[in-house]
């Protein structure tokens, strides 16, 4: 089962010389977590704007390959933006461009007023969206009332109200504070495995969000250079150094042991963050006592 | 040693919103001195932004002081206070509207009053120093977000402010527009500039800046040694923050890893890695 297929995909925008996405091809299981990273201008949003249709059917250019959704029961090019978002649902990076009613309840409802739900139906949901991501608080408040990481928690509510198959967060966490951030990964890790909800999650920290994905696809000048499972990154040092992305240190570790032949441990350090400190702490252990052996 | 001058000194600083009940700011005292790189960290809300633009005198203190080389920002205006500091906030695109790069740096310089052979030569050599040369004639819409970012920083420091702050500089950035603003910081700070940096991103502030100020809810709760600061366990609940992976690692070792008084990221990270290769 894919919920999306992408296949030789080519986008350039109107009035730009370039291709912005060259010869894109990707697939993602249903409930798969894909992180997409790549340096500023690599084609991250345009790429996820593909995904959700707002390219072709908002954003004008050069348009060529396909975009398949469900299984090919979609296909983005053919298919009414607003029939997408029944079913695929993005967050911004910033969540105020989002926000748009007068109270969290109502902003929450509005997605689904559009979804031409019963009013029963409505209550229902936002009173559960609203437990579910413990904001139960915030319901009478003004959407400007609210923190940065508040606001993100609410357009992401009022995304999930509306029970999408497909979740895509562009940069979600740029504007909220380190802890703001760990929430939200969180909820979106909980949630999206209590509902099997395949997200597609753009993101410069590699290091927080590693053991929330299970894949890496790196893009780098509008072409996917790297496509991987989260536990066989410990591979690609070299090539994620070469394209500018940050080596976050449970790769440099995994690729170290890997090296030396201990290739299911690298595996199991990208798999687990408990392995990691493990291995480390272990290690040092190891060297400390040899150190001890050599002075006796 | 010569005496440093005082570059900030703020005095029982309080500040309120007029539609606030609480004070955003409470009872802050703070000295920076001249030539300090200092990070200033805090969860949304804590006040971080309220305290910079007391700096040059955006808000005015409801009570106490704030003094930019001695100058009481209660009796100087914003455009006197802006020479001396610089702010480059944090969405470049409310700072930038020139038809072209090179007219954005000329537009500041035009500001303060420079002549117009002291601004061509200003103009080369900042366009030059910001690796910007290339797209001199570009509109800054057409540049990409990482180098809108170098733009706003340069035009700030072509006038030549002795206080640089950079609100949230790394928003956005990917890592190798990361890597070039921590050079650019450490370049200015070279310089003796004073360059002050609010940020959320723990790991840019432990990695690049040597000193670091925590504010939690109006107040200031710790200064000190950055690492020292952002791994203490009552300071990081305090004030929102979270422990990057590099620091959980270290709480695991710190014991076997030798007693090191300078602790810095890029030492621990290198010292972890040797370890691994050493004992595997």
């Amino acid at each position: 089962m894919y919920d999306i297929v992408i296949k030789e995909l080519w986008f350039k925008y109107e009035g730009e010389k370039e291709w912005t996405l060259k010869n894109i091809n990707l697939k993602v299981r249903k409930g798969e977590k894909v992180l997409i990273t790549g340096p500023s201008g690599c084609g991250k949003t345009t790429l996820c704007r593909c995904i959700i249709g707002l390219i072709p059917h908002f954003y004008r250019g050069e348009y060529k390959g396909e975009v398949l959704l469900f299984n090919g029961n979609i296909k983005v090019s053919q298919t009414e933006v607003s029939k997408i978002a029944q079913h695929v649902g993005m967050v911004f990076q910033d969540p105020e461009s989002q926000l748009i009613m007068t109270t969290v309840e109502r902003e929450i409802a509005f997605g689904l007023e559009n979804l031409a739900l019963p009013p029963s139906e409505i209550r229902r949901r936002v009173e559960e969206v609203l437990l579910e991501l413990g904001i139960s608080n915030l319901r009478s408040k003004h959407p400007y009332q609210l923190s940065g990481g508040e606001q993100q928690k609410v357009a992401l509510a009022s995304i999930l109200a509306m029970k999408p198959k497909i979740l895509i967060l562009d940069e979600p966490t740029a504007n909220l504070d380190p802890k703001s951030t760990q929430d939200l990964l969180q909820i979106v890790s909980k949630v999206a495995k209590q509902n099997n909800i395949t997200i597609v999650i753009v993101e410069h920290k590699i290091e927080d969000i590693f053991y929330h994905v299970d894949r890496i696809v790196v893009l780098n000048e509008g072409r996917i250079e790297m496509d991987v499972a989260r536990t066989e990154a410990y591979k690609h040092v070299s090539k994620l150094e070469e394209i500018g992305v940050e080596v976050p240190i449970q790769i440099k570790v995994a690729s170290i042991l890997a090296k030396k032949g201990y290739i299911k441990l690298a595996r199991k350090v990208l798999e687990d963050e408990k392995v990691l400190l493990e291995v480390v702490e272990n290690a040092f252990t190891k060297i400390s006592s040899r150190n001890r052996k050599l002075v006796v | 040693m010569p005496l440093q001058k005082l570059a900030v000194e703020i005095e029982n600083l309080w500040f309120k919103y007029p539609e606030t009940k609480n004070w955003t700011l409470k009872n802050i005292d703070l000295k920076i001195k001249e030539g300090e790189l200092i990070a200033l960290v805090g969860e949304n809300g804590a006040g971080k932004t309220t305290l910079i633009k007391h700096l040059i005198g955006l808000l005015k203190p409801q009570k106490g002081t704030v003094k930019i080389y001695g100058k009481n920002t209660r009796n100087h205006t914003v455009a006197e206070l802006a020479r001396i500091i610089g702010i480059i906030f944090q969405n470049p695109d409310h700072q930038l509207f020139s038809e072209t790069v090179e007219k954005e740096i000329e537009f500041t310089l035009k500001n303060f009053g420079y002549t117009k052979q002291q601004i061509k030569s200003i103009v080369q050599k900042v366009l030059k120093e910001f690796n910007l040369d290339k797209q001199a004639d570009k509109s800054p819409l057409e540049l990409s977000q990482g180098e809108r970012k170098r733009l706003t920083i340069a035009f700030t420091v072509a006038y030549n402010p002795q206080i640089i702050v950079l609100d949230e500089p790394t928003i956005g950035q990917d890592y190798k527009s990361k890597q070039q603003i921590a050079q650019i910081v450490k370049q200015l700070n070279k310089k003796g500039k004073t360059v002050i940096i609010v940020t959320h991103d723990i790991k840019f502030a432990l990695q690049h800046i040597p000193e670091t100020i925590v504010m939690s809810k109006g107040k200031i709760i710790a200064r000190g040694p950055t690492w020292k600061v952002l791994t203490e366990d009552k300071i990081v609940k305090q004030a929102k923050l979270t422990k990057p992976l590099i620091v959980r690692i270290y709480e695991r070792i710190k014991d076997k890893i030798g007693g090191e008084k300078q602790l810095n990221y890029n030492r621990i990270e290198q010292q972890i890695l040797e370890a691994i290769n050493n004992a595997y």
